[in-house]
């Protein structure tokens, strides 16, 4: 019969066809946990009698939302996560490596066709690696970590196809923007996005992370990728794994079949204070910028940092007044741009790179906004609030973007510079 | 017993900001919730005041501390048009009710209101609007009082298994 990927997935998981809209208690391949959430959820499993985790191998945990510890309440957190690491024999990556859903791709401990669930709603990332994954809360993680497994409901799929070629300094990051813009902050809600056409497959495994970590601002639960040969070199290189073949049929019962084309797409904004608020850079240009951010889960990755520096060209300085933070999602990308003399750059032009984490996309570790001032960034977010004061202005670009603001101190067209 | 009534798209950040996830004990949590939004709310929300949204209540991050905000400010349900996916899930968990009602819109701030889970509605300034039942898995769990009552006594669960 036919089926989404969605629907393939925990077909597979279990042994017979599961359809969408079907509740299945399925069994999970990895969870993540980190330093914000992963307190509760252990606290959880301890509440829930839980004595020994259900397998140490699957279960990922580190630290990057408050790290180095911010304040003396972050620093007992990972104190008790370390401390239930080694009792339950865990690997931590603690804060050495990087961003959550960075080192969950980068480590290989996501593939096509598993089940992965983290205490992190952009968890949603691992659906570039072909995998099911949806961010879930503490309690549900203390459950997942004693029996391994937890009730789905299976959801539909809506199929995105892709189609042309993007123009120069527009990529990834503008499409999912203006899918959030079309399909609005709950046009998912409950439903996975199937994410095909040219214009995915000719796309990197970085903008492919792209577009899946921001699924769930269109309410999604999962945002997966057709897994293609980028997708089994990149997880091939990682792990152990024979190439299968995972493709949602032409005949699935999509819940909705969206085309789209990228020819013509301009660079893409979002506006305070919601997501879905997505106006063509133009309509944007010449706001004034205090901050502008780098780095994420979203495009905290070395060919987000390269985007950056090809539009910064041969300029030596940002707009003075603009406070530019470059933060590389992990160490590993971090590396990358060291030795490609990236962060030569960035630094020489005035910015402060800091070490792989969260850092202003979290709002509670630093680089916080003042009431009235205004940021740019390439995270995923710009809630009232996320990045500090309920009366400071959040936008959300392309790393192109937000490197074309920061040379001029207010919002730019990249295309322009 | 009083409505705090608020719009669409209310995301976990309003409910409880990035700066204190550090804190998880829900009556601490209370202290902080809706600041810089509705700071009142933190002062006088009382035991079995109830939330109202519009769509997409809850939307944005995992953080369970959006709803244990809640439950720490006495707040014991949430109605709203239509709940973002991770929060429905964790208030089910927690033990806080988030009650879908198609005519949430219509109740003003400030109501005064009763909910009759059994009868299916909630009644505002004397107004009852109907209510949606909540889905066959999940009612188990808020019948049990959330997700660790629930999972106590359970020793194993049967993978794959239907609800
Ligand atoms: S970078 Fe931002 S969105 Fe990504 S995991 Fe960290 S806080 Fe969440």
């Amino acid at each position: 019969m036919a089926a989404t990927i969605a629907e393939k997935i925990f077909s597979m998981k279990c042994g017979r066809s599961v359809r969408a809209g079907d509740v299945v208690m399925a069994p999970v391949d990895a969870a993540m946990i980190h330093d914000i959430t992963g307190p509760l959820a252990v606290r959880v499993f301890g509440e829930m009698g839980g004595e020994r985790v259900f397998d140490p191998e699957r279960i990922i945990m580190l630290f990057d939302h408050q790290v180095p510890a911010d304040s003396i309440p972050a620093a007992e957190n990972h104190v008790f996560m370390r401390q239930f690491a080694r009792e339950q024999e865990i690997h931590n990556y603690d804060l050495l490596e990087g961003v959550c859903h960075q080192i969950v791709m980068e480590k290989g401990r996501a593939a096509p066709g598993e089940i992965i669930v983290g205490t992190d709603s952009h968890t949603c990332t691992y659906g570039a690696a072909g995998a099911f994954a949806t961010g879930i809360g503490s309690t549900d993680m203390g459950f997942v970590l004693k029996f391994g497994a937890l009730y789905f409901r299976v959801p539909e799929s809506i199929l995105l196809e892709v189609e042309g070629k993007f123009g120069r300094r527009v990529g990834a990051k503008d499409l999912i923007l203006s899918l959030a813009g079309d399909i609005g902050a709950d046009g998912a809600t409950y439903m996975a996005l199937e994410f095909t056409g040219r214009a995915i497959e000719k796309m990197n495994m970085a903008g492919r992370m792209t577009c899946a970590n921001m699924a769930i601002e269109m309410g999604a639960k999962a945002g997966i990728v057709r897994p293609d040969a980028a997708t089994w070199d990149y997880v091939g290189a990682r792990r152990d794994i024979e190439p299968f073949d995972l493709a949602g049929d032409a005949d699935a019962a999509y819940r909705e079949r969206r085309h789209y084309d990228v020819t013509d797409l301009a660079p893409q904004v979002a506006v305070p204070h919601n997501v879905d608020n997505v106006v063509d850079v133009t309509k944007v240009a010449g706001t004034k910028v205090d901050q502008v951010f780098i780095g994420s889960c979203t495009n905290g990755r070395y060919e987000d940092l390269f985007e950056a520096a090809e539009v910064m060209g041969s300029a030596d300085r940002f707009a003075d007044g603009v406070r530019v933070i470059v933060i590389p999602a992990s160490r590993t990308e971090y590396l990358k741009a060291l030795r490609a003399g990236l962060i030569e750059r960035f630094v020489e032009a005035g910015a402060l790179v800091e070490a792989p984490c969260c850092g202003p996309c979290m709002g509670g570790a630093f680089g916080l906004l003042a009431p009235g001032e205004v940021s740019l960034s390439t995270s995923n977010r710009n809630f009232r609030g996320r990045q500090g004061s309920t009366q400071a202005q959040v936008y959300l670009s392309s790393p192109a973007t937000a490197a074309a603001s920061a040379l001029y101190g207010e919002i730019t067209d990249p295309r322009e510079v | 017993m009083r409505v705090w009534k608020f719009g669409d798209d209310i995301d976990t950040d309003a409910i409880i900001p990035g700066r204190f996830l550090t804190i998880y004990d829900p009556a601490e949590l209370a202290k902080h919730a809706f600041e810089g939004t509705r700071d009142e709310f933190a002062k006088e929300a009382r035991e079995g005041d109830v939330v109202v949204g519009g769509t997409n209540f809850g939307c944005g991050s995992s953080r369970e501390h959006a709803p244990l905000a809640l439950l720490g400010a006495g707040v014991k349900a949430v109605v709203a048009k239509s709940f973002a996916r991770i929060f429905y899930r964790n208030a089910v968990n927690t033990g806080l009710l988030p009650l879908v009602c198609p005519e949430a819109d219509s109740i003003r701030d400030g109501a005064t209101v009763a909910v009759d889970l059994a009868g299916g509605y909630i009644e505002a300034d004397g107004k009852r609007l109907p209510i949606e039942p909540v889905p066959g898995f999940m009612k188990e769990i808020v019948d049990a009082g959330g997700l660790v009552a629930y999972a106590k006594n359970l020793k194993e669960v049967k993978r794959c298994s239907t609800e």
